[in-house]
């Protein structure tokens, strides 16, 4: 299997000296081309860390990031953004609330020099599901969902070949969760993406990716595939913890 | 089963420009010594009606019910100083957030003796009862804590401090709005086995309110499922599986599985009728 993002021996160290927090802690995994990869975590377990690591967005302090074979360069080149690009957590924080729905999709258009800005942007809100009523709106004319598939067409507006996920249904409800999955699950098969989907919920990484890695403490306690996991065939007691853990309440107090 | 709480036809309105918005209309139901879960999306008026029972609906928003009676008590009208005896000592309120909910600048100590003192306990007597409820929400270092203030505890301990000091005044009813949302899988479920002794041991009533339907059918006794203010479906926890309504069977069948593959997810399909 040739990579096409792999992570080798990844550390992120926050702060100097005596205050230094190690939140990743030589990580390792690769990504194939078309696969998607997920990882869960608990909060602090440093998964949000990784991705913004690839990005260039955490003080990585070890380790290599390769794309298709080669390091990516520090600081970040314009080039790489045309490959990778993130979608954050929160749609109510991760858009400007000053600038149209426009205005957001067109501004990585300019910075990359792409022409017929103005048919991409339309072409943009109609793959995710908005029509062009949308293009003029402010963020906070639209609802969660809706400002979460705008930062989802802001990020596939410049091609890219990757998307990192950063918890991308965390903060919507659980029946525009399932509207943003199954917009995420069409277009990757429409093009091709390969995924790095990071989230605390165990059921949407099991529905969305088809390996995944298990972090605690800034470590991967474990990596499995999908069908291992449904098969209850997880060899780590943490990731036996976070299955039971997603399967609800227990009236004998077992957790 | 006596009911420690009866609401009947509760109505909750926020004036708009176009005149007032509903956004609780017309729910009753009765609680007893058990567990209720509120289920609903957000905007759903699950939180306004917790809310409207404590008399915590926000300056503006008008609260009408046919009857709303807590242990005998009308709520309806009720002056500050029924309110001031009923809060905090018999009814209580657990918010979603501790970040937001608790005092930053007050230890967590100073802020359980200031929920738990009445009139006559001494300040000695008031810290050996917030010592004990620390110990009952399980932290492990009462005195560390004690003497913490919010910024220095983890999230799942400062919401089982949250928790200690609604419990503190020892309450017949503890509404949870959301009380383990901000929290990570296996420390809500630490909350919720705390929740669960407390009322079995000593025969409070619950509400529970949650967005989340399957962690609310695992751990309530009942389950009323709200959309656009009204009560759409009242279902036992045990028969959810069984649920009728198809905003219900919706919220049920577009959660993702880990056992199971759907795909694409089952959406929910909006039906006008239902918020009527």
């Amino acid at each position: 299997m040739s990579a096409l993002l792999s992570v080798d021996d990844l550390s992120v160290t926050f702060g100097h000296g005596a205050d230094a927090v190690q939140a990743v802690r030589g990580i390792a995994f690769a990504v194939a081309e078309g696969e998607s990869f997920g990882i869960v975590g608990e909060s602090g377990s440093g998964k949000s860390t990784v991705l913004r690591a690839i990005c260039g967005l955490a003080p990585v302090s070890g380790g290599r990031i390769a794309l298709d074979g080669a390091a990516i360069p520090a600081p970040r080149r314009a080039d790489f953004y045309r490959r990778v690009q993130m979608v954050f957590q929160d749609p109510y924080a991760s858009l400007h609330p000053r600038h149209t729905i426009d205005r957001v999709l067109s501004e990585p258009l300019a910075i990359h020099g792409f022409g017929a800005r103005g048919a991409r942007v339309e072409a943009a809100l109609e793959d995710v599901g908005l029509g062009h009523g949308f293009r003029f709106r402010y963020p906070h004319q639209l609802s969660g969902g809706q400002r979460q598939r705008v930062a989802i067409a802001r990020a596939l507006i410049l091609e890219p070949k990757i998307l990192l996920l950063d918890e991308p249904t965390s903060a919507l409800d659980a029946s525009i969760q399932a509207e943003v999955l199954n917009l995420l699950d069409r277009l990757r098969a429409e093009r091709g993406l390969t995924y790095v989907l990071v989230s605390h919920d165990l059921a949407v990484v099991a529905h969305m990716c088809e390996r995944l890695a298990v972090m605690q403490n800034g470590r991967v306690v474990e990596e499995l595939t999908r069908d291992a996991l449904r098969g209850h065939a997880a060899e780590q007691d943490y990731t036996r913890t976070l299955l039971r853990a997603s399967e609800g309440f227990r009236k004998d107090g077992a957790t | 089963m006596s009911a420690i709480l009866e609401v009947e036809n509760l109505r909750v309105a926020y004036p708009s420009r176009q005149g007032p918005v509903e956004v609780v209309r017309g729910v009753s139901f009765a609680l007893g010594r058990e567990r209720l879960g509120i289920v609903g999306e957000s905007g759903s008026g699950k939180s306004q009606t917790g809310r409207a029972i404590l008399g915590l609906t926000a300056a503006g928003g008008r609260v009408t019910a046919d009857r709303l009676h807590f242990d005998g008590i009308d709520l309806r009208g009720a002056s500050p100083r029924i309110w001031r005896q009923l809060r905090g000592r018999r009814m209580s309120m657990v918010m979603q957030d501790p970040k937001f909910s608790l005092n930053p600048v007050m230890t967590i100590g100073r802020q359980i003796v200031e929920a738990g003192r009445r009139g006559g306990v001494s300040r000695r007597d008031a810290k050996a009862r917030a010592l004990e409820m620390l110990e009952a929400v399980q932290i492990r270092d009462p005195g560390r804590v004690f003497d913490a203030y919010p910024h220095e505890l983890s999230g799942g301990m400062g919401q089982r401090a949250m928790i200690a000091m609604m419990l503190v005044g020892r309450p017949d009813l503890l509404i949870a709005d959301e009380p383990t949302s901000a929290l990570d899988v296996t420390v809500q479920l630490e909350v919720l086995g705390i929740l669960d002794d407390l009322v079995r041991d000593r025969g409070m009533g619950l509400v529970f309110i949650s967005h989340d339907l399957r962690l609310v059918s695992t751990f309530c006794d009942r389950v009323l499922v709200m959309y656009a203010g009204r009560v759409v479906e009242e279902i036992a926890a045990a028969d959810l599986d069984r649920a009728t309504h198809p905003y219900t069977r919706g919220l049920l069948n577009c959660l993702p599985r880990i056992d199971a593959e759907a795909r694409p997810l089952p959406t929910l399909e909006r039906d006008a009728d239902w918020a009527r």
